[in-house]
């Protein structure tokens, strides 16, 4: 008997505990990838994020400015604690779509953070918008997702056009240096990333003498990639540059060995190739690619660097590009509803729409966080990368390179 | 013709081979027992991953993980026949194409659960090198896929057509009634069917794993292809998945080549439509 009473006493008082828990937390969604084609990016991003919410939860003293790194919590709502729900978008806009409308209405989540994929940050962000819910997307590039006039979307990471002005520059330098860059072709898979990319990048080089020859437009959920490969290999042009997801860049990597076919020039824009599945299972097919990344570890002491051997001791893995994006969006989100003081949606829209992070508080190699009224990062920025010895290492602009740029060498 | 037309060619009969290799245990469970295995991809997808830790673990080349994949298929088969295909069997038709459809779910995400979403490949040396002919490139690695393709499809249609127990299987596929009249145990029969359509998927997963990356969800991809070349070939009909493979890759590489990649499905479902209105039985099949 008294052991019984014993028992009902402590389900009392943890029912009472759990009760003071759940006021003191703040729910916010994330919607990736976590299966399909994109899973493990989603699962990287997810890490990434999972770390997000551990920096503001807890007190850590080693990361300097950081935004939510000082401070147990959420300083202004009490030290109340964030509690981040996932929802697997399955890799189809439809899902997605779902997936937020859930995490809304049953969840009850403050905001939503994700989605991954263009696409599908596209679908997600409407059912967020008609129910008045904040949305950062702190990864989908697409530029026409700040051209809806929502009202409740923010976006921190760069989009397509600053990207293409990013590889003008890069390219241009290159060109001055006595590289040949007469022919361009662009491979991009056909949702709305690779699509918009392809876009911008068409406009922009046109507009700065440098001229696209050949598109490619294929679909990434295929099974077969050797005839682009030698479309390419039959035009040949200067300056190949590839705009895919995961399973489709490892093909690509893999039949352009089988049918030894090395670019002068190639450049893949994130996504696919900068999978850390990718880089570490098919890297070395592709020594010398150039990419583009928001993120560089840095050296020893530096808070990014802090922050990879984080990641590194979580995962096993080093901090890739689009995670580490994802890990700003969710303390850009986090900050905003501190800002806020409270849960109530238009007083976190409020607090976002005033954001302002500068370049010592962000983890990514963004100049700043700070949204225009269209909700676009207007601070967003990126730096170009290329594979050397099987890792990305940063080669632009000089003042953060930490190589020098070598010639497209392939597998050895 | 140019050599990189020819090399497009190739190319896409190597990949008709492939198609047709994975292709050809969906058209053998068919054939003996009337049922659609949508779980066929997750199968092909296991077989990879029994090649990707074989290799992982002890360094097993292709000359043992092709055989080891294929023996655990097999247990495989024969487990999801009496445990999940013959409960179904007497239920109506839904119960049948859910609960394969409900297996290659569970399958996938064991899957998840058990590997991870990481995406993985064998080293690239594991079947070695490519070889040039007249200008155009083999890839060892397809080419052996290839034969081990026509082969094997030579090998089940003689087992089904010229052996006692094909005579059998076929029995209780068209009668079971009067196939246990004849001394025939059907369910022995059926299971030993599913063996032999699993362990081919098996040996069909662990070829395609040296070239393709391993991953979860890898048997989604393959799977919608191979229910295509399966229909267009003739339900049931083995050589006939040879026959639609080896078409429907010339016909998707000539076209991405030509037309371009995002055009190649378009013309390749087209195909399939028309041979459907002309010949719905598929191109091999019985009416």
């Amino acid at each position: 008997m008294r052991k019984f009473a014993m028992a009902v006493t402590t389900a009392l008082v943890m029912a009472g505990a759990g009760q003071v828990l759940a006021q003191g937390t703040v729910k916010i969604g994330a919607i990736y990838p976590l299966s399909g084609n994109a899973a493990s990016a989603g699962q990287s991003s997810k890490a990434a994020i999972e770390m997000a919410v551990d920096i503001v939860n807890q007190d850590l003293l080693d990361l300097g400015d950081l935004a939510m790194a000082k401070g147990a919590g959420l300083t202004n709502m009490k030290g109340a604690k964030v509690e981040v729900v996932f929802a697997d978008n399955q890799g189809t806009p439809a899902a997605g779509q779902s997936q937020a409308l859930r995490l809304i209405t049953e969840e009850k989540v403050a905001a939503i953070v994700g989605a991954y994929q263009s696409g599908i940050t596209l679908t997600a962000s409407a059912v967020a918008e008609r129910y008045g819910i904040p949305f950062l997307t702190p990864e989908s590039v697409a530029t026409n997702l700040t051209e809806r006039g929502f009202k409740w979307f923010f976006r921190a990471t760069p989009i397509t056009s600053d990207l293409a002005a990013a590889y003008i520059d890069f390219l241009k330098e290159r060109r001055a240096a006595g590289k040949k860059i007469d022919s361009i072709a662009i491979v991009n898979e056909n949702t709305e990333y690779g699509s918009s990319i392809a876009e911008s990048l068409r406009k922009a080089f046109g507009a700065n003498g440098f001229n696209v020859t050949m598109e490619i437009p294929y679909s990434a959920n295929t099974s077969d990639v050797q005839p682009q490969v030698l479309q390419l290999k039959d035009k040949n042009p200067d300056l190949v540059i590839f705009v895919t997801y995961t399973s489709d860049a490892i093909l690509y990597a893999k039949a352009m060995r089988s049918l030894n076919y090395r670019p002068t020039m190639m450049l893949a824009d994130n996504a696919g190739f900068n999978d850390p599945a990718f880089v570490e299972q098919v890297g070395n097919l592709v020594e010398g690619v150039i990419n583009r990344s928001a993120f560089a570890p840095g050296n020893p002491g530096t808070i990014p660097h802090r922050i990879n051997e984080m990641f590194k001791a979580k995962t096993g893995r080093d901090l890739d590009d689009p995670s580490a994006r994802a890990m700003m969006g969710m303390l850009v989100m986090c900050d905003a509803i501190n800002r806020a003081g409270g849960t109530e949606p238009a007083k976190i829209q409020a607090a976002l729409k005033a954001t302002d992070l500068k370049v010592n508080q962000i983890l990514t190699g963004y100049r700043g966080v700070k949204f225009d009224e269209k909700g676009q990062n207007i601070l967003a920025f990126t730096l170009i990368t290329q594979m050397h010895d099987g890792k990305y290492v940063p080669v632009w602009p000089a003042g953060q390179a930490s190589a020098p740029v070598k010639d497209y060498v392939g597998w050895r | 013709m140019s050599p990189i037309l020819l090399q497009v060619i190739v190319g896409g009969l190597l990949l008709g081979a492939v198609y047709a290799l994975f292709s050809s245990g969906l058209t053998l469970i068919w054939g003996m027992m009337n049922v659609v295995n949508f779980a066929h991809g997750d199968f092909v997808m296991l077989a990879m991953y029994v090649a990707f830790w074989t290799w992982a673990i002890i360094g097993g080349g292709p000359l043992l993980f092709t055989p080891l994949a294929a023996f655990a298929l097999a247990v495989l088969g024969v487990v999801v026949y009496f445990g999940v295909v013959k409960p179904v069997m007497g239920g109506p038709m839904l119960a049948q194409m859910l609960g394969t459809f409900g297996l290659a779910l569970f399958l996938r995400y064991s899957a998840f659960w058990a590997f991870t979403a990481n995406f993985r490949t064998l080293p690239e040396d594991m079947i070695p090198g490519s070889f040039v002919v007249g200008g155009v490139r083999f890839e060892a690695a397809k080419v052996v896929a290839g034969i081990v393709a026509l082969l094997l499809t030579i090998g089940l249609h003689l087992l089904l057509t010229k052996t006692r127990l094909g005579s059998r299987m076929l029995a209780v596929s068209e009668d079971r009634q009067a196939a246990m009249l004849m001394g025939i145990r059907p369910d022995r029969m059926q299971a030993i069917a599913w063996a032999l359509a699993a362990g081919a998927t098996g040996v069909a997963g662990a070829l395609i794993a040296t070239f393709f990356y391993v991953s979860p969800t890898v048997g989604e991809t393959l799977a919608v292809i191979a229910f295509v070349v399966v229909s267009l070939g003739g339900f049931g009909s083995v050589p006939g998945a040879l026959v639609a493979g080896l078409l429907i890759g010339v016909i998707e590489s000539l076209s991405a080549f030509w037309i371009g990649a995002v055009y190649k499905d378009v013309l390749v479902y087209a195909l399939f439509l028309v041979v459907l209105w002309v010949r719905p039985q598929g191109l091999f099949g019985k009416l």
